[in-house]
């Protein structure tokens, strides 16, 4: 008879088959709903963006940090997500500067994933915002043949290319903020509307968003405080003024959900307490619908994110809860300065 | 009074002095490692900011106005001297905060943004209210990007900043981003 086995391993001992690779794959397979659907509103222009996104992030975060980090995909879910903020018809070649920039300037500067303090895809975004501001502003039609191009893709760098004959049109937002008009509730839930290659569909983002909630992926409080305040806030101002935009189409227009969604929960430039969550999802709604109806722009997702991103560390230390049996961390402080 | 309100906020948010114009970089570098120390350098600001705009309010109402060419001089004179006043001030309540500020006690007298404000407040033609909510709002809008700064700094003291780049260089990056950020709010307020 052999002895008993006794196997002695430190503490903890229940783990979870998560992992970082795991998680990100998740999300990354809980975009392609997305992506289809903007196959199918913008045709293969918005394929092409999507695909030269992700090709230039994965390529440069291969080229910075070495083959090791390629495999938790979280430089694929950047591309992804950079591809589905730019409008269709944007050219191939500021779609890979912005994939450049929001790895290289996004993440690896900060030391790689894990320390970055903004959303990488945003910093891309806001990148090209500033650098090719009328491009990232010219927003195609949806509809029409799935060959049809949206826009001039293939330009060459600097170059003023030919154009194809391609019907732009306002966004819901831009035409509720220039002209005073709104949209129809069922289009923009839907997602036949003008507007980013992913934020078209505010119904399927809703749908594969729960399905990470479910699987805890992203923290719900997130979107949920982001809905809220976003919705109630636009409601009451509509209340007093209805020239204001209502808070439904608050919600469901421009790029509040995959923003609210996909961007604020990302796990690593978001507050760790769930205090926190709620705190920064309050933030960024507030912040929304200020720069939405009194900013100059007409959209305000992108920013907000941003700001708050950049606010997370001043939450985290404000939330930090008590350690069980010690006094709360400010009062601790107030004694050593009294003594 | 919608007046002074928009003044404040867009001397706060929208043009930011230090994330939007750039003013005012060389605290912003220097003693943006702690919190703490960010927001006394901000508080010390604001104190030297609603001075030199109560200064150059009267400057420009009783002495410039027969003596134009002595603009620049002036506004100098003034702003070294008040900092001068805080200096001592702080040497003597807070020996703690005047050896942690160092250098950049001094400095303030340099800072492009006290001039930078006495500039704005005389070429914009900016009343007393107006010129103090300016100050106001830009002394919290400087004080704003310190604390940010600091604490994100902080925040990241343990990140593995590649090694071409730790210090300022990095700093300087995270400048460029929040400004990014902070464009959010261009044209804020001003339609209505």
């Amino acid at each position: 008879m052999s002895e008993p086995r006794l196997d002695l391993t430190a503490s903890p001992h229940l783990h979870s088959p998560d992992s970082t690779a795991k998680i990100m794959w998740t999300v990354v397979f809980s975009l392609l709903p997305i992506v289809a659907a903007a196959g199918y509103f913008f045709g293969i222009s918005a394929l092409l963006v999507v695909a030269t996104a992700t090709l230039s992030t994965v390529a440069t975060e291969r080229l910075i940090s070495g083959p090791g980090t390629l495999g938790n995909g979280s430089a694929t879910i950047t591309g992804v997500l950079l591809g589905l903020v730019l409008p269709a018809g944007m050219p191939l070649w500021m779609v890979a500067i912005g994939g450049v920039v929001s790895i290289g300037l996004g993440k690896a500067i900060f030391g790689g994933l894990g320390q970055n303090l903004f959303n990488p895809a945003l910093i891309g975004r806001a990148f090209l915002q500033a650098a090719f501001p009328q491009a990232i502003t010219t927003w195609p039609v949806a509809g029409g043949s799935f060959f049809a191009l949206k826009g001039d893709n293939f330009a060459l760098p600097l170059m003023r290319g030919s154009a194809p004959d391609v019907v732009t049109h306002a966004t819901p937002l831009g035409l509720m903020k220039f002209e005073h008009t709104g949209t129809g509730i069922g289009s923009l839930i839907l997602g036949n509307v003008g507007g980013s290659v992913g934020e078209t569909s505010a119904l399927l983002i809703l749908i594969c968003g729960g399905y990470l909630a479910y699987r805890n992926y992203l923290n719900w409080r997130i979107p949920a405080s982001i809905m809220l305040t976003a919705g109630l806030f636009a409601a009451a101002l509509h209340l007093i003024n209805p020239l204001y935009p209502g808070g439904l189409f608050m919600l469901f227009s421009g790029g509040l959900m995959l923003g609210a969604v996909y961007m604020a929960t990302d796990m690593v430039t978001s507050p760790i307490t769930h205090k926190g969550c709620w705190i920064f999802g309050i933030g960024i709604g507030l912040l929304v619908v200020l720069i939405r109806v009194w900013g100059g722009l007409p959209e305000g997702v992108m920013y907000a994110i941003l700001i708050m991103n950049s606010l997370v560390p001043f939450i985290n230390r404000a939330t930090q809860p008590r350690v069980f049996g010690v006094e709360a961390p400010s009062r601790l402080k107030r004694k050593a300065v009294a003594s | 009074m919608g007046d002074v309100l928009w003044v404040f906020v867009s001397s706060m948010l929208v043009n930011n002095f230090t994330l939007i114009m750039f003013l005012g970089l060389c605290p912003f570098l220097g003693v943006s490692n702690k919190v703490d120390t960010g927001l006394r350098m901000g508080a010390a600001n604001i104190f030297v900011l609603v001075l030199t705009s109560i200064a150059v309010s009267f400057l420009n109402k009783f002495v410039l106005v027969s003596a134009p060419y002595l603009r620049l001089i002036s506004f100098i004179v003034v702003i070294a001297s008040l900092v001068q006043i805080v200096e001592m001030a702080i040497k003597k309540l807070s020996p703690t905060l005047f050896r942690e500020l160092g250098i950049y006690l001094p400095l303030i007298t340099t800072n492009c943004a006290i001039l930078g404000l006495a500039q704005f407040q005389t070429s914009r033609g900016y009343d007393f209210t107006e010129g103090l909510a300016f100050a106001l709002g830009g002394g919290l809008g400087l004080m704003l990007a310190l604390v940010l700064m600091a604490s994100i700094r902080e925040h990241l003291e343990l990140a593995d900043v590649p090694s071409v780049l730790k210090g300022v260089g990095f700093v300087l990056v995270l400048a460029g981003t929040l400004s990014l950020a902070f464009m959010g709010f261009a044209g804020l307020f001003s339609a209505s």
